[in-house]
């Protein structure tokens, strides 16, 4: 069983690489019963888009990178 | 109005707002101001130099735009040989062990440290307050986090050339990108969304 931090790594992990399936099973189990890490995981996906957000912001739509 | 200007459908008040955007962007990654400057001169140089037609503003901030990264991404290779990204300095040390404090001994969450609902986040894209904030929590970040995570989501490198250009091993680049979200998540919640709720 994870815990709470843990969770957070795989959170963040699953921004920057493909999660095993055990992985994601195991982090979704936990979520399912872990108010507190939703928030984080909901937290970590806004960050994502406010990062995508200022980038266009400051270069419009600037080509992103190939 | 003189042809240089016409050939870019540009009046220079554009462009000073142009480089003035392109120059925050570059001073928040390289967190030199010197080096910014130097960099947004070349791009903006650059991309006058060329015989390309832009089609207003728009067209033409997005190039200068598209240089500017790469730039960057030069000017982060040539420092990456002098700078030591994996050494642990006092800062990084102090987030580690704020972030440990999150926890009890068995770690979940203490209930005064769980990550709370943000409400709508979204909305707060469109607030240019939120922007500021979001900027200063940028830069309140430890330099070298600052880097690998910008490196990462303003310049769209994947996780494993962030780790081969600042020569760091997969599991160092995770730790420091874990590292920097978290330490942005809870700026934004103590600057921002803590803030805002308490005021409505």
């Amino acid at each position: 069983m994870l815990n709470c931090k843990e969770v957070t790594h795989l959170l963040s992990e699953g921004q920057d690489r493909r999660l095993t399936l055990g992985e994601r099973v195991q982090m979704e189990m936990h979520l399912a019963m872990c108010k507190g890490c939703s928030n984080f995981r909901k937290q970590m996906s806004f960050l994502r888009t406010a990062c995508r957000r200022y980038v266009d912001r400051v270069g419009v739509d600037a080509a992103r990178k190939e | 109005m003189s042809d240089s200007s016409r050939t870019l459908g540009m009046d220079a008040q554009s462009l000073v707002e142009i480089r003035h955007d392109m120059l925050r962007f570059a001073a928040l990654q390289l967190r030199d101001g010197q080096l910014a400057e130097d960099v947004v001169q070349e791009a903006m140089m650059a991309a006058l130099d060329g015989e390309k037609q832009f089609a207003g503003r728009s067209a033409l901030k997005t190039w200068i735009f598209a240089i500017l990264r790469n730039k960057i991404v030069d000017a982060i290779r040539q420092r990456s040989r002098s700078i030591n990204i994996s050494a642990l300095l006092p800062a990084e040390t102090e987030m580690d062990e704020a972030f440990e404090a999150l926890f009890k001994s068995n770690d979940h969450w203490l209930p005064n440290a769980r990550p709370a609902a943000w409400g709508d986040p979204e909305a707060a894209l469109h607030q240019e307050q939120f922007w500021a904030v979001f900027e200063a929590c940028l830069k309140h970040l430890p330099e070298s986090t600052a880097r690998v995570f910008m490196m990462r989501e303003f310049l769209e490198f994947e996780t494993n050339e962030v780790c081969r250009e600042l020569k760091i091993s997969t599991g160092n680049c995770h730790v420091i990108l874990h590292r920097a979200r978290n330490g942005l998540r809870r700026c934004l919640e103590s600057s921002w969304f803590a803030a805002g709720e308490s005021s409505c």
